[in-house]
């Protein structure tokens, strides 16, 4: 069954035609790629289907639920949640705080419970640090749950990320780069947690990636953006003995 | 483990104020008050109050405002309106007055949600510039305006008493740039007080609950806070508005500790803007206590410093630098916590030796 069904997208910025006609579709529970060149449309794909921008036509169905053109905290809340290329955590809060925040809409009690601090807002808060120390504890930064978020070290804050987002509850998870910067100890590490974020919250996730040793060893299809244009798209090793899909990547 | 931490700050916080409480009590106990410092006891509430609540919008938030003193202005008038009104209704004082601080806080809340509803749109000097331009404008608009009552209701004009058109049982409330005269100076202390005490719970609690959070997102980085289906601008307006409710009551209490209540822009001008956002800045951003503490030791020095005449605002102005440095100077701030390290390590050995 298809828990993302993307037809026909396009936008374009001005003259400049940044996702033309891209189609894609991504089974449940499927670990898919998405790569490409650099200003191939990649992340600007992650910003349509997360509704920072508009399509210009085309749509986008989620688990059965049309979704085009949706404001970014409706889609959230249908189910898609994010990381980002240049990691954007909550810098002055602490670890734990950061993954409460996205529990935020999944426990709730009103403002003024919270300021008269009445029984409510005990039982809840309690509900919430377990649950995201439940999160921390699998990203394996239970032990940093006080620090800062900005004081953790780079491959923690990624990790940080991708709970955080985990912590919306998604049905389909998008992470932008997500080994960016990482020594090939930590993209291991990284892609072991990805597998188990697969397996163990049933996952479907839709990964940016230039690390082809990540790709090919997580990812079951890829699909390959040029100039906006869906180049190809199949199963990951026929993908990337693809002569164009070279060709992109290193000339001719 | 964390939440105590918390809670031991926050009771740091309200013993801060019961000290200040005591202090007072004790200077007023042996004698030593003289009427220059009792002159400035409600002030000091005031401006703790002006500044906690700015620092709510300025470090919680994360959005420069430059117009407090004019939500500040709006709880003033409302407040020392309705405390005339009803002069003849509700006799009592007290009564009269805590209502009055109700209605000033829901005024300036409402305003700070018009405002803010356009305002927040907009982000830094943008924001800043408007907001600045709200606190001059309401101080204006009084400035011009003439409410008068007499046996057939409300009169209300923009130009002067007379075309206000009253019958001989006419009294005339508010006068133009006289402002408003005769309101009971019913502000002391102790309700200024228990007023800051009530300021610090609803910024404190709120900081650290639920909504608190979401706010503090928004200003960490926006765009991640809407990607996980944070709602940004409800959560903006209210923390503005909070913010701007508890600026009223501090406007309440101000136009209770005056008999003659004027829009001039001492009172409410952008110089006032400016001065609890010094408060606020050199406390710290997002720092409840130090802005506290800044507002009040900011306020008295001036006044205390009277007798030093010309080397007034230079010590003022000694005591700003020093403040900053030792709020956010890197090399302050490690000084402070070796030692603080310190301290822990002595008390945690005499523990041991015990």
């Amino acid at each position: 069954m298809a828990m993302l069904e993307v037809k026909n997208l396009s936008i374009s910025f001005g003259g400049l035609k940044a996702v033309d006609n891209f189609s894609v579709t991504i089974d449940k529970g499927q670990l898919y790629g998405l790569i490409g060149p650099n200003g191939a449309g990649k992340t600007t794909v992650f910003n349509l289907l997360t509704g920072v921008y508009k399509p210009d036509s085309g749509s986008i169905v989620l688990d059965g639920l049309n979704i085009t053109g949706k404001k970014t905290i409706e889609i959230n809340q249908d189910g898609i949640a994010r990381t980002f290329q240049n990691i954007r955590l909550f810098k002055e809060l602490s670890v734990l705080d950061n993954v409460k925040v996205g529990l935020h809409n999944h426990h709730s009690y009103s403002t003024i419970e919270g300021i008269l601090r009445l029984p409510r807002y005990f039982k809840v808060e309690k509900e919430m640090n377990e649950k995201a120390m439940e999160l921390l504890k699998v990203f394996d930064l239970d032990q940093e749950f006080d620090y800062k978020a900005s004081n953790l070290p780079y491959g923690k804050q990624r990790k940080l990320e991708i709970a955080r987002a985990l912590a919306t509850e998604p049905k389909l998870l998008l992470l932008d780069e997500p080994a960016a910067g990482m020594n090939p100890n930590e993209t291991a590490e990284l892609m072991e947690t990805i597998r188990f974020v697969r397996d163990n919250f049933d996952m479907t996730i839709l990964l940016i990636e230039h690390d082809m040793k990540l790709v090919s060893g997580i990812c079951e299809r890829l699909t390959v953006l040029n100039f906006g244009q869906v180049l190809t798209q199949g199963e990951t090793t026929k993908v990337l003995n693809d002569k164009r899909v070279i060709t992109a990547y290193l000339g001719e | 483990m964390k939440k105590n931490k918390v809670l031991v700050q926050d009771l740091i916080t309200y013993a801060v104020v019961f000290l200040l409480w005591g202090l007072v009590g004790i200077l007023e106990a042996t004698g030593q008050m003289t009427s220059l410092l009792r002159g400035l006891l409600v002030p000091l509430c005031i401006y703790a109050i002006l500044a906690v609540s700015l620092n709510l919008t300025v470090g919680i938030l994360g959005e420069l405002s430059l117009g407090h003193a004019g939500f500040m202005c709006v709880g003033a008038f409302v407040g020392a309106f309705f405390t005339k009104c009803m002069e003849n209704t509700i006799p009592s004082v007290g009564v009269r007055f805590f209502l009055a601080l109700l209605l000033g806080a829901l005024v300036a809340g409402i305003f700070g949600i018009l405002i803010g509803i356009p305002v927040l749109r907009l982000k830094g000097d943008y924001l800043a510039i408007v907001t600045l331009a709200f606190g001059e404008i309401i101080k204006n608009l009084i400035n011009v305006m003439y409410v008068g009552r007499d046996s057939s209701g409300f009169h209300f004009s923009i130009k002067d008493t007379t075309s206000l058109g009253m019958d001989e049982t006419g009294v005339v409330l508010i006068k133009g740039a006289q402002g408003i005269t005769g309101t009971p100076r019913a502000a002391t202390f102790t309700i200024g007080m228990l007023l800051l005490l009530l300021t610090l719970f609803i910024v404190l609690n709120l900081m650290h609950s639920r909504t608190g959070r979401a706010i503090m997102a928004i200003r960490d980085n926006r765009i991640a806070a809407e990607s996980i289906g944070i709602h940004v601008t409800k959560y903006k307006l209210m923390a503005f508005s909070i913010s701007a409710a508890l600026a009223g009551v501090a406007g309440v209490m101000y136009a209770h500790s005056l008999s003659t209540l004027a829009a001039t822009s001492n009172n409410f001008g952008y110089n006032k803007s400016i001065t609890i956002l010094v408060f606020v800045v050199l406390g710290g951003l997002g720092n409840i206590r130090g802005s506290m503490i800044a507002a009040v030791i900011l306020t008295a020095l001036p006044e205390l410093l009277r007798g030093l005449n010309d080397y007034r605002m230079l010590i003022y102005a000694i005591v700003l630098i020093a403040m900053m440095l030792f709020n956010s100077s890197p090399k302050a701030i490690e000084l402070r916590s070796v030692v603080m390290e310190k301290i822990k390590g002595k008390k945690s050995a005499a523990k041991e030796a015990a």
